[in-house]
Order: C-alpha cells, then sequence, then structure tokens
C-alpha cells in the first residue's frame, strides 16, 4: 500500500495505483478531469494531457519534485507522494490551455450535436476553460462517415483521445479496420478504404467517444437527451450481459447504451443486437430509474412543475388572472 | 589540432571494409573486453569515462547502463539510435557511411557489457545507401568471427541487425523508435516505464546514439580516465559537430569539448569564419530544437567570458542568455537571414512531424506555424507575436514526448532574442513580406 497527499488530503492505495485513480478514491470535485482515460479500455491514458497535475514531492524516499507537469491517469503512485492538483495554479493555468487547443478544431456546434448534455468536452470547457479564444485561423473540416449501416463519424468533432481505437482493438479482436490515418494536426480516425466496423460489439465505440464524433444512427436528431428518461434494464442475452440503460421518451425507447459510471466510463460491454435492435419495453425486464447526478444537464428536465396555489392566483390582477386561465403555464392547485 | 578518437582514420582509403580497419586497430576493444574484462568493468569505464549521450540529451552513458534492469532469464536489448534527422545535423550518417566497423565494433563491445544478446540499429528509412554499407560491413564481422556464436571463442553470443524506419523524425525520440521497431506505428510511450524497465518487447532496453556508441571502443582500448582527461568539466571527450549555415568550411568538425565558439566559427582549422566576409547574426548550436542565440550572447556567456563548446557552458544563464549543445547541429546565420522566416521554417518542420498523439503537440505546433506563417507573409498584428509565446509554454512540458518542446524552444528564443524583427514584420508588413527582405537596424532591406 502507498499514502499519497492528494491536494493536502491523504489517501492510501494499493501499489500501482495511478495519481488519477487514487483521486476518485477521495472522488468531489478535486478529481482531475480525463478525456482520453478509460480505465477498462487498456494503454488508454496520457494523451488529452487534461489530467495534467504537479508532483510537489516524488515519494518517501525521493521527495524532490517532478520537474514537469503528469499525466496523473498514466503515472503510479509512490509511497509519501505529494500531488497538487486544483491546489497550484500552474496546473489550472495548464488546463486552460489545453481546453482552447482542443477547441481549436472542435466546433462549437452544442446546439445541434447529439452528444450536448454528455459531452466531457463540455463539461471539461465549461469547468476550466475561457470564453473567448485566440485562434483566428481556418479550422479543420470534414465530411461525415458513414461507419457502417449502425454508426456515423463526424470527424470534424474528433479529439483524437484514440478510446474508439482502443475499443475496437480490445473488443473486436482480430477484426479491427479503424485507427488513425496520418499525423500531427492531420491525424483523423479511419476506416482503411472506408471499411465498415463489422463486429457485434463495435456500438460501444459510440459509448467511449467522449464528444460527438461517432454517434448512433438509430437515435440521431430524435431527441435532445435531457428531454429523455435513462431507465436501467437488462435481458437474457447469449452475447453480453444484457445489462443496459434504456433512455426512453412517453412510451418509446429511443436509445439503448451500455451503463456509465459516475466518471463516464462502462463497465460492461454491450453487443449491437442489445444496443440496436431491441428497442422496444416487452425486449427487456426493466428495474428502475437509472442513477444520474444531480449536477448533469440530463437531470434538467426531470423536475415536477411547482403548483401554484389558488389563494395567490386570487391576489393577482385580474388580467393576470384571465392569461393564466387560458394559458395556464403551471398547474393549479386548490 | 585537437585530438581526433573517432574520426582519426576516416579519411583512409578503404577503411570502410574490414581488412583495413582491422590494419589501423579495429576491434581491438572487442578483444580486450570480452577475454580479459566482465561486463561490469566495461561498465565500470564507461562510466569513469564521463561519456555523455550525443543524441541531444547529454545523460551519462555509464549511468544509463547501471539503471538497466537484469531479470534472470530474460533477454535485454542494445539499440543504435541511428535515426538522425534534427533539421542541423548530420554527423551520425557520415560516422556510419565512412566507418561502419567503428560503430559495429561499439555495438558489440557495448552489447557484451550490457549482456544483450541481440542487438538493433535503427536507422532511418531515407538512408538506404548508409544501410547498405552497415549490413555489408556486418557481414564481414560475422565472417571474421566477431559477430554470431561464441565471439572469439567466448561462449559469449550477438547477433546484430539494421532496421530501416519509415522515415519521421518522431521515430528518433526513444520509445517512439521502440514502437516503430516493433512493427507499430510510431507514437512515443508514456513514462514511466522506462526503456530501461521495458523497452524493447517490453524487455529491459538500452538506447544510445551512433556517436555515444562510437566512443566506446576508445574507451575500452584506453581506458576511461584518459578519455575523461579530455574536455572540460563534467564535458569529456570529443564531440562531432556538424557546422552549416552561412559559414566558409561547412562540415563535420570532431572537436575536443571545451574548444570556444568563437575559435570554431573564425579559425581555419574548422569553419573558417563567415562567407563573403558578413557578419554573424545568430546561431543554433544544436540542431535546429534548441534556442537560437544572437551573435553577442553566442560568442560570451552571461558573464563576459568566452562560451565554449561543453554542455554547461553552451547553457549557462538557462534559456535567457544559453542555449543548449544538443546533438551538434552547429547552424550559423549571417546577417542576411530574416529570423522570422528561419523560424517559420522550423515550425512548419515541427508542425508536419508532430505524431498528434497529445493533444497540446498536436494543435500547438500548427497554430504556431500558422501565426508565423502569417507574419512572415505581412498579415500579422502586434499581439500575434505575444501569442506566440503563450502558446510555446502550453506546449512545453506538457506533451507525452520532448517533441513539444523542440517545437516550442526554437519559438519562444527567437522571440525572446529577436522581437523587434517581429515587430517590424508587423509595422513594415509590405516590405517585410516581399522575397528576401530582411530587417537591418537602418531600415534597409537586403
Amino acid at each position: 500500500m502507498a499514502k499519497i497527499t492528494f491536494d493536502g488530503i491523504e489517501v492510501e492505495v494499493p501499489d500501482g495505483t495511478t495519481i488519477l485513480n487514487a483521486a476518485r478514491q477521495i472522488g468531489g470535485s478535486i478529481v482531475p478531469p480525463a478525456m482520453c482515460y478509460y480505465t477498462p479500455l487498456k494503454g488508454s491514458g496520457g494523451k488529452c494531457r487534461a489530467c495534467l497535475v504537479r508532483v510537489a514531492a516524488g515519494s518517501a524516499k525521493d521527495p524532490r519534485p517532478m520537474p514537469k507537469l503528469v499525466a496523473s491517469c498514466v503515472t503510479p503512485v509512490q509511497d509519501g507522494m505529494v500531488v497538487e492538483n486544483t491546489t497550484n495554479p500552474q496546473v489550472l493555468d495548464v488546463r486552460k490551455g489545453i481546453v482552447e487547443m482542443l477547441l481549436i478544431n472542435h466546433p462549437l456546434d452544442c446546439p445541434v450535436c447529439d452528444q450536448a448534455g454528455e459531452c466531457d468536452l463540455q463539461n471539461f470547457a465549461f469547468e476550466h476553460g475561457v470564453s473567448t479564444t485566440r485562434y483566428q485561423e481556418e479550422r479543420r473540416t470534414f465530411e461525415k462517415i458513414d461507419i457502417g449501416p449502425l454508426i456515423q463519424l463526424h470527424m470534424t468533432r474528433c479529439i483524437l483521445c484514440y478510446r474508439c481505437v482502443y475499443t475496437a482493438d480490445q473488443i473486436a479482436k482480430g477484426d479491427r479496420i479503424h485507427g488513425v490515418l496520418g499525423r500531427g494536426d492531420a491525424a483523423e480516425i479511419g476506416t482503411y478504404i472506408e471499411n465498415i466496423i463489422d463486429n457485434d460489439f463495435s456500438g460501444n465505440v459510440i459509448d467511449v467517444c467522449p464528444v460527438g464524433a461517432l454517434t448512433d444512427k438509430t437515435f440521431r436528431f430524435k431527441s435532445r437527451v435531457w428531454f429523455t428518461k435513462p431507465v436501467n434494464a437488462h435481458r437474457d442475452c447469449p452475447k453480453c450481459s444484457g445489462n443496459v440503460v434504456l433512455w426512453y421518451k412517453g412510451n418509446d425507447v429511443l436509445r439503448t447504451t451500455a451503463r456509465k459510471d459516475q466518471y463516464g466510463e462502462v463497465k460492461e460491454w454491450i453487443c449491437n443486437e442489445c444496443r440496436f435492435e431491441k428497442k422496444e419495453t416487452a425486449d427487456w425486464t426493466i428495474e428502475g430509474p437509472a442513477h444520474i447526478d444531480r449536477s448533469s444537464v440530463i437531470s434538467a428536465n426531470h423536475y415536477e412543475l411547482p403548483v401554484l396555489n389558488q389563494s395567490v392566483v386570487a391576489d393577482l390582477p385580474e388580467s393576470t388572472q384571465r392569461d393564466l386561465q387560458q394559458n395556464p403555464p403551471l398547474k393549479l392547485g386548490n | 589540432m585537437g585530438r581526433k578518437l573517432l574520426t582519426e582514420h576516416i579519411n583512409v582509403e578503404g577503411i570502410e571494409t574490414f581488412e583495413v580497419y582491422r590494419k589501423h586497430g579495429g576491434y581491438r576493444s572487442v578483444e580486450k573486453a570480452i577475454k580479459t574484462m566482465t561486463p561490469d568493468e566495461v561498465v565500470e569505464e564507461v562510466k569513469k569515462s564521463g561519456l555523455r549521450g550525443r543524441g541531444g540529451a547529454g545523460f551519462p552513458t555509464g549511468m544509463k547502463w547501471s539503471f538497466l534492469a537484469k531479470p534472470e532469464g530474460v533477454p535485454r536489448y542494445l539499440v543504435c539510435n541511428a535515426d538522425e534527422s534534427e533539421p542541423g545535423t548530420f554527423k551520425d550518417r557520415q560516422l556510419m557511411s565512412k566507418l561502419p566497423h567503428l560503430l559495429i565494433e561499439g555495438m558489440i563491445t557495448s552489447s557484451y557489457a550490457l549482456g544483450a544478446n541481440t542487438s538493433y540499429i535503427y536507422i532511418r528509412g531515407e538512408l538506404l545507401y548508409v544501410l547498405r554499407i552497415l549490413e555489408k560491413a556486418i557481414a564481414e564481422a560475422y565472417a571474421a568471427g566477431f559477430l554470431g556464436k561464441n565471439i572469439l571463442g567466448s561462449g559469449y553470443d550477438l547477433d546484430l541487425f539494421v532496421h530501416p524506419g519509415g522515415g519521421a523524425y518522431i521515430c528518433g525520440e526513444e520509445t517512439a523508435l521502440l514502437e516503430s521497431l516493433e512493427g507499430k506505428r510510431g507514437n512515443p510511450r508514456n513514462k514511466p516505464p522506462f526503456p530501461a524497465v521495458q523497452g524493447l518487447y517490453a524487455r529491459p532496453t538500452v538506447v544510445n546514439n551512433v556517436e555515444s556508441i562510437a566512443a566506446v571502443p576508445v574507451i575500452v582500448n584506453d581506458g576511461g580516465d584518459e578519455y575523461a582527461k579530455i574536455g572540460v568539466g563534467r564535458s569529456t571527450g570529443t564531440k562531432l559537430f556538424s557546422a552549416c549555415g552561412h559559414l566558409n568550411k561547412p562540415g563535420i568538425y570532431e572537436i575536443e569539448l571545451g574548444l570556444p565558439v568563437e575559435e570554431f566559427i573564425y579559425s581555419d582549422e574548422y569553419c573558417g569564419g563567415i562567407w563573403k566576409g558578413r557578419e554573424l547574426k545568430a546561431v543554433v548550436a544544436g540542431g535546429s530544437s534548441v534556442p537560437i542565440l544572437p551573435k553577442e550572447l553566442i560568442l560570451k556567456t552571461a558573464a563576459g567570458e568566452n562560451r565554449l563548446m561543453t554542455y554547461e557552458s553552451l547553457s549557462d544563464g538557462g534559456f535567457v542568455t544559453g542555449t543548449m549543445l544538443g546533438s551538434g547541429g552547429f547552424i550559423a546565420m549571417d546577417e542576411t537571414t530574416c529570423i522570422v522566416r528561419n523560424t517559420w521554417n522550423f515550425s512548419r518542420f515541427y508542425h508536419h512531424e508532430s505524431c498528434g498523439q497529445c493533444s497540446p503537440c498536436r494543435e500547438g505546433t500548427g497554430w504556431m506555424e500558422k501565426v508565423l506563417h502569417r507574419l512572415e507573409h505581412g498579415h500579422g498584428h502586434m499581439e500575434d507575436i505575444d501569442l506566440l509565446v503563450s502558446v510555446a509554454k502550453q506546449i512545453e512540458g506538457n506533451t507525452i514526448c520532448p517533441l513539444g518542446e523542440a517545437a516550442a524552444w526554437p519559438v519562444a528564443a527567437a522571440v525572446r532574442h529577436f522581437r523587434h524583427e517581429f515587430e517590424w514584420h508587423v509595422t513594415h508588413a509590405k516590405e517585410a513580406a516581399q522575397p528576401g527582405a530582411v530587417y537591418r537596424p537602418s531600415g534597409v532591406l537586403v
């Protein structure tokens, strides 16, 4: 076991744990953001640099600070390590820079993007970014690419986190035909000679994408996510665990996804049959509402309408009372 | 006349053949090491010599070797980094094409010291002609019993392979090199784990530059202490410098570390002064990735002393008044050089060569290049100058590998030392955009 101090809070974790996962054991808002790291995906992390932290003391044996900021998602802890995250102005400054860099080639098309409300970059920019950009040059654009009949790739929105590449590599073993082409800012996610990803678990690339680059063709443009209601459900599936979240609008299942934890990470991959084909309530055993963090925008539309007391209405001017009767914006109680 | 330890016989006819090389004392270090020394004794000699990595970072080679993990029953590897591709640096290819057996001798002695039974020379793909030379020399060494099974009857086996890369600058970064050597896309790995613990095929690996390995036979033959007597302070031995740019005698020079920069530029023994009798304007001393210095600062340190060609003296004053020895790519620029255009040119290179794995380098190198393009072509604004510095700062230190720094340092240093030239490009945009236009204090265009 190794004892580390993270933003002044002591935590003891097993040897080999990364700094990020040690911080996640403390939880709350001090946990560094992660755009490319994804626990179930081996080899992920270290690329987006969103989770950079300062190591003020390397270990009890060698308490010297590390010369550069380190990626907390790939750096293992050492006993006696002292880490600064939200308490270090340099870290916060760098994070602003990372947001600015990531937004260079990511369009701010949140109003039309299907990922709005579930977008890690949106959250990252909201918490760490600034409202302006200094970038004046032309931004790169791409045509949309159909990756088979079920998935669409908007390369314009891609931030090259490599999560989908690792997913395809590790889930669709031997079948992977998509990866990163080109280098530098000309790098792009592509399927060689526009082949499709043809694997029973290919749909998981949609779930791991932190932005709206890979979208579900059976769901696109059907609803904003905050107008849907997530419900946990399961079915007896021969290919996967069958544990999913159904996203309802009224009585219709608009979308099926794998279940994610508080950091947006999928623990159990689901198959394409569960994801794309089973869209009837009768296909599933319903467990109950899925937990959604109160701070998430997905919770936004789930408030009960407040009830206006009639005695309050009686005190209003007559013209207002008439308006309320004709166009009731709120429920009227007794 | 300085001593030449590596290139003493470089001009001997036929020195690239085993026979001639052997006649001139070649492979003595292999015989000495294998027959009379233990591997640890060889490592100890290299430690004593104070040899520092000649690829750019300058890390003590002996210390790097002693970090190598040595678990039982697990193979270890020595990989020679011959992916030389930094603009301004061209010393290794000369060493390999003229003295292939020196490198092979160094590889055998070093592999013996490290306990490696398989070693690789990872060479830049474009250097196909050098690859052929090395392959021929390796075949000769096999035939003479210096490679293969039971070398010199000692029971020590070594196989040596040359592997051409795809021709990407990033593959010169040691972990990207290992990825490429494994047949994968040349993307740098996150560190830790370091190659000394988990390198090629996840086995303990040492990655050394060509020149570092070529120095090992000299160290073993003469002893580490003898080698350490050459040079100044912690900068021991000799070093190859590839001098280019506006010099009367550009070329590759082996110098004893500690030579004054002024002597290197102006003496007839070395570069012979600036061509056409012009004034020196600036120097990039260690390859395009190191900070540029104006004439006054490259000749004298902050304390007003002569700047010497050593790791310490060149970096004296940090990046405010100093630079780095780097890989020894010495680029001299005369008064007709436009620093903005030159910086843009460097920036184009790093933008093109960024692997695209991590966000600051992927986006930042392109951003800097585009801003510099604007400034050079007369569309810049005054705030662009500070923007360049700010973007460089956002990249520096925040990337997976040092390519981020390599891209950021030249830009930051050019603005630091030649800000007036950048400002002139904004205030005199039309003139500055003309082909060949150069800032002069008097305002005259060249």
